[in-house]
């Protein structure tokens, strides 16, 4: 697949979105496993409700990584230049993410061409995280 | 408590093999279908050297280095009372598998905010690999409740 170019693309732009399956217990085991992220809160019933919590909670990460995906689907990894994520809610299982992004700005420095993103990722009832990327483009 | 000391403090350097193996469970785990994330030739193919990390494998790295939430236990602060607030990446190149990424933790900031009710701790590492290249910058955000 081709990478869009600078010029096809216009501030307020959407760009292709992806909503994953619904986040189970099975998907957190393996993203503590796969991740190196082994907090008990992600995976132990008996710790989370020890915290004062009705249920184990996902990784904010695993989130953070779905939204990755999202981008690399858009174009290659390496276009993307920064990228900063703001945690403002938990996601909880059961829940499916949506990750979405639009353009929020065009510029050029240095001879390069960039586009910023406002990105998001959403369940079904919260906006769980709240993120800029910068991604060069031809 | 004033933490006010710990700004600039820095943490021990560390080194982390960037496995394949890792790096396909990582990609399976986000659900990442794209094959350079798990064929070592279709990644050659795209320009890679082996097997590229995903964009947030890097944090991964922090973690297996045990440098990511470990200055809450330095500060004598209970994780529990602690949350992930933000997390950035600046990207150099490309981490890849079989690279060898060293990096090593400082605290940039603390701050307060609420009257004090929360203490934001800012850290971040940055993490070359084996040719000391430069390949990626981390700065993280852990928001405490106070009391």
């Amino acid at each position: 697949m081709k990478p869009p170019t600078f010029d096809s693309l216009s501030v307020g732009d959407e760009i292709p979105s992806l909503k994953t399956p619904a986040v189970s217990r099975h998907t957190l085991a393996l993203y503590c496993g796969a991740s190196g992220d082994h907090n008990p809160i992600h995976v132990d019933l008996d710790f989370a409700k020890s915290s004062g919590l009705d249920d184990v909670i996902a990784h904010g990460m695993l989130s953070t990584g779905y939204l990755g995906r999202m981008l690399t689907n858009w174009v290659p990894q390496s276009a993307i230049k920064s990228w900063k994520n703001r945690f403002s809610a938990m996601t909880q299982i059961g829940d499916s993410v949506t990750c979405s992004g639009k353009i929020i700005e065009k510029f050029e420095d240095g001879g390069e061409k960039f586009i910023r993103l406002e990105l998001q990722t959403n369940t079904e009832c919260v906006q769980t995280i709240i993120a800029e990327a910068v991604v060069v483009l031809e | 408590m004033d933490y006010k000391n710990y700004i600039n403090k820095t943490y021990e350097p560390f080194t982390i093999e960037v496995e394949k193996g890792r790096l396909r469970f990582f990609a399976q785990a986000i659900g990442e279908q794209n094959p350079i994330y798990q064929e070592e030739s279709t990644a050659q193919e795209a320009g890679y050297e082996s097997i590229p990390a995903p964009l947030t494998f890097p944090f991964s790295i922090t973690m297996d280095a045990g440098q990511s939430f470990n200055v809450l236990e330095d500060m004598g602060i209970p994780k529990t009372k602690a949350v992930h607030g933000e997390q950035g990446f600046i990207y150099h190149k490309p981490i890849c598998a079989d690279d060898v990424v060293t990096g090593q933790q400082k605290i940039v900031d603390i701050y307060e905010k609420k009257g004090g009710a929360l203490l934001f701790i800012v850290t971040e590492i940055s993490l070359s690999n084996q040719r000391n290249e430069p390949v990626c910058d981390l700065q993280s955000t852990i928001v405490v409740r106070n009391g």
